[in-house]
């Protein structure tokens, strides 16, 4: 295997609260190759937000080591980290968090302002972009006008602006519908076979199932690692949500 | 990079079109009112400076010391003791650019069906040199005149124009207590003098006429005022020194004695005139300034509630990778923007209020450059002041909660 993507030792996360430290994550370890598709799976409260905020360079943990792209974060700074969530992540959210008031192709271009593009240059790569997920006669619109699954296309379109290694997607289907749902993850399995790698938060067997690796997380732990069994969006889902469960492994 | 921010400020400001219009409205009444105290009170500075010019620049007064008789004390001037001869000795000391002893008084003067009582100076040449007031028309009466104490005369605007109307006064006959007098020339307008009496309403006439033809004297030789110009108004002290040790001297006044005579420097007195309109319009600009903070803190205000408001465009701005001074330049330039745009409306407006208030009360105003920049500078430093705190209370917004913001 070539060198991972993402490398994590030991990861430790503890938040301060009125009843004291909040162990979020208990001694988390995980590596993430290049070309990867992983989802993240477990229920509220197991950890995996919190780990998403820690794969993106947003949270910083308070022990353990993460190595992205063979850089170990915690040598950064905040600048640094900025530009690694400029350049090398792509996010994808739940809510599709475009801005309101600009216009799609615009929203897409924004990424590029911060990397300190020309005009001409950021408007001729978002274009492209909005190409690559077929909504090229809607630069113009507002993200008000187009319906969620179009929003999320263009939050895929921003993501990708920059061609970040790695895209983090926290449950970019759950506001959605199941077919348009499926849509955006047949995006998602595309943009995978192009070689990016791909890191997916999801509590729907189905959708983890587009995933070739599916890690459980439980009360800050993981609790399971394994490929998915079928790779086959539409007929393989059945049965492999329990069958997962039973071969749980506590690493 | 800068332009894309600067659009995006626009942008931003376009989205909330009255809050932006009533935020910056309070820089618009700042820098207004900033603008228009400071041209008022430099145009009444600048009233004040004509008044001096007027008068004379550089010009000392002296008059005679009182007389006292069985303990009773009369006023300056009542004593004869400055003559013709301190007014030469003094017109030779260094410094000295002009010498002109006065003699004072009032008379009804007629022409032909017309009287007019006026003030009548008699003087000598030096006269209209020492107080700087050319004459119009005609000519000076010479120091010839004054030796043979002829009957001519000068006239002030005000004077003529009541006496003679429309008519042209050169040369025409008038008469004082029955002595004709002819005009050799009309002086220029030189309006009010600083306690508010009319310049022009004057007749002047040879020092040596006024004393022995038209007020009599018993003491010829002494006059009650000398006016001394000095050369510049940086040795006007070293030409008070000189002059007063001369007369004492002359008047044989014994070390530990009291002057017989008066000294008064007007440039001083002129001088305090100035100052305190100076601080006048100083502590209007201040109170205006007042106003200017008011709307750096309205700004700051808005700002606040902006980047409440936008808490979760700052998180996803930072998610997608702003750095901290990307979010700190994007709300500070918003802050800037506003309260330039206002400082730019509220210069018109002060501006045209300056106008307005000359056009409706005839008070002098002026709009200097340098007041204009003084607005734009407080108003700049005002944005990124007031802009400051709201800007980097954004940039330092941790990204993930601002994410979750609702």
């Amino acid at each position: 295997m070539a060198d991972p993507v993402i490398r994590i030792e030991g990861l430790h996360k503890s938040y301060e609260t009125s009843a004291g430290l909040f162990p979020a994550l208990k001694e988390v370890s995980l590596d993430i190759a290049a070309g990867e598709f992983v989802a993240i799976m477990g229920p509220s409260g197991s950890g995996k937000s919190t780990f998403m905020n820690l794969l993106g360079c947003l949270d910083r943990p308070s022990a353990g080591r993460y190595v992205l792209d063979g850089r170990d974060v915690a040598d950064l700074g905040k600048d640094e980290l900025a530009l690694l969530r400029n350049r090398t992540i792509g996010f994808v959210f739940q809510g599709f968090n475009l801005l309101p008031r600009m216009s799609l192709l615009d929203n897409v271009a924004l990424p590029l302002i911060y990397r300190g593009m020309a005009r001409e240059e950021r408007q001729r790569r978002a274009r492209g972009q909005l190409d690559k997920v077929g909504l090229k006669d809607y630069a113009a619109s507002m993200p008000n006008k187009i319906s969620g699954g179009q929003q999320q296309r263009v939050a895929i379109a921003r993501a990708l602006v920059n061609h970040p290694r790695l895209i983090l997607a926290d449950e970019p289907t759950g506001n959605l519908d199941s077919r348009t749902g499926e849509e955006i993850m047949a995006l998602f399995d595309e943009l995978n076979r192009d070689g990016i790698t791909i890191v997916l938060v999801t509590h729907e067997a189905d959708i983890a199932q587009h995933a070739r690796r599916q890690v459980q997380f439980l009360d800050g732990r993981i609790v399971g690692d394994e490929a998915t069994a079928h790779h086959d969006p539409i007929t393989g889902s059945a049965g492999i949500l329990p069958a997962c469960g039973q071969d749980a492994r506590v690493p | 990079m800068i332009f894309a921010m600067l659009g995006e400020a626009w942008r931003a400001m376009g989205a909330n079109r009255l809050r932006t219009l009533l935020t910056m409205l309070g820089m618009v009444i700042g820098v207004g009112a900033v603008v228009l105290m400071m041209s008022i009170g430099q145009g009444a500075q600048y009233a004040i400076k004509q008044t001096i010019m007027a008068m004379g620049s550089n010009l000392f007064i002296l008059r005679s010391g009182h007389t006292m008789s069985g303990g009773v004390r009369s006023g300056s001037g009542s004593a004869h003791t400055l003559t013709v001869s301190d007014a030469d000795a003094i017109a030779e000391l260094p410094g000295v650019e002009a010498v002109a002893p006065i003699h004072p008084g009032s008379a009804q003067i007629m022409y032909g069906p017309n009287n007019w009582n006026t003030a009548i100076i008699g003087t000598t040449p030096s006269y209209f040199d020492a107080r700087s007031w050319p004459i119009t028309s005609g000519s000076a009466f010479t120091d010839s005149d004054v030796r043979s104490a002829t009957r001519v005369a000068l006239i002030g605007k005000a004077a003529a124009q009541n006496l003679f109307g429309d008519e042209n006064p050169i040369g025409k006959t008038i008469r004082i207590q029955q002595s004709p007098f002819v005009i050799l020339g009309l002086l220029a307008g030189k309006g009010q003098s600083m306690d508010g009496r009319d310049e022009d309403d004057t007749l002047i006439i040879p020092l040596t006429t006024a004393q022995r033809q038209v007020f009599g004297t018993q003491f010829p030789g002494s006059v009650r005022m000398v006016m001394v110009k000095a050369a510049s108004q940086e040795i006007m002290p070293a030409v008070e020194k000189s002059m007063t040790e001369l007369l004492r001297q002359r008047h044989r006044i014994r070390e530990g004695m009291e002057n017989d005579f008066f000294l008064r420097n007007l440039t001083a007195m002129a001088d305090s005139a100035e100052e305190s309109t100076r601080v006048m319009s100083l502590l209007l600009g201040a109170i205006a300034s007042v106003s200017l903070l008011v709307g750096g803190i309205g700004i700051m205000n808005i700002m606040l509630v902006s980047v409440t408001e936008r808490t979760r465009e700052i998180g996803i701005r930072m998610a997608i990778g702003a750095r901290e001074r990307d979010i700190l330049l994007q709300f500070l330039l918003e802050a800037i923007i506003i309260s330039l745009g206002g400082c730019f409306i509220g210069l018109l407006l002060g501006i045209g209020g300056a106008l307005l208030v000359n056009a409706l009360t005839g008070m002098t105003v002026i709009i200097s450059a340098s007041s204009a920049v003084v607005a734009f500078g407080v108003a700049a430093a005002v944005g990124i002041f007031f802009g400051f705190y709201p800007a980097r209370k954004a940039a330092q917004l941790d990204p993930i909660e601002a994410l979750r913001y609702q």
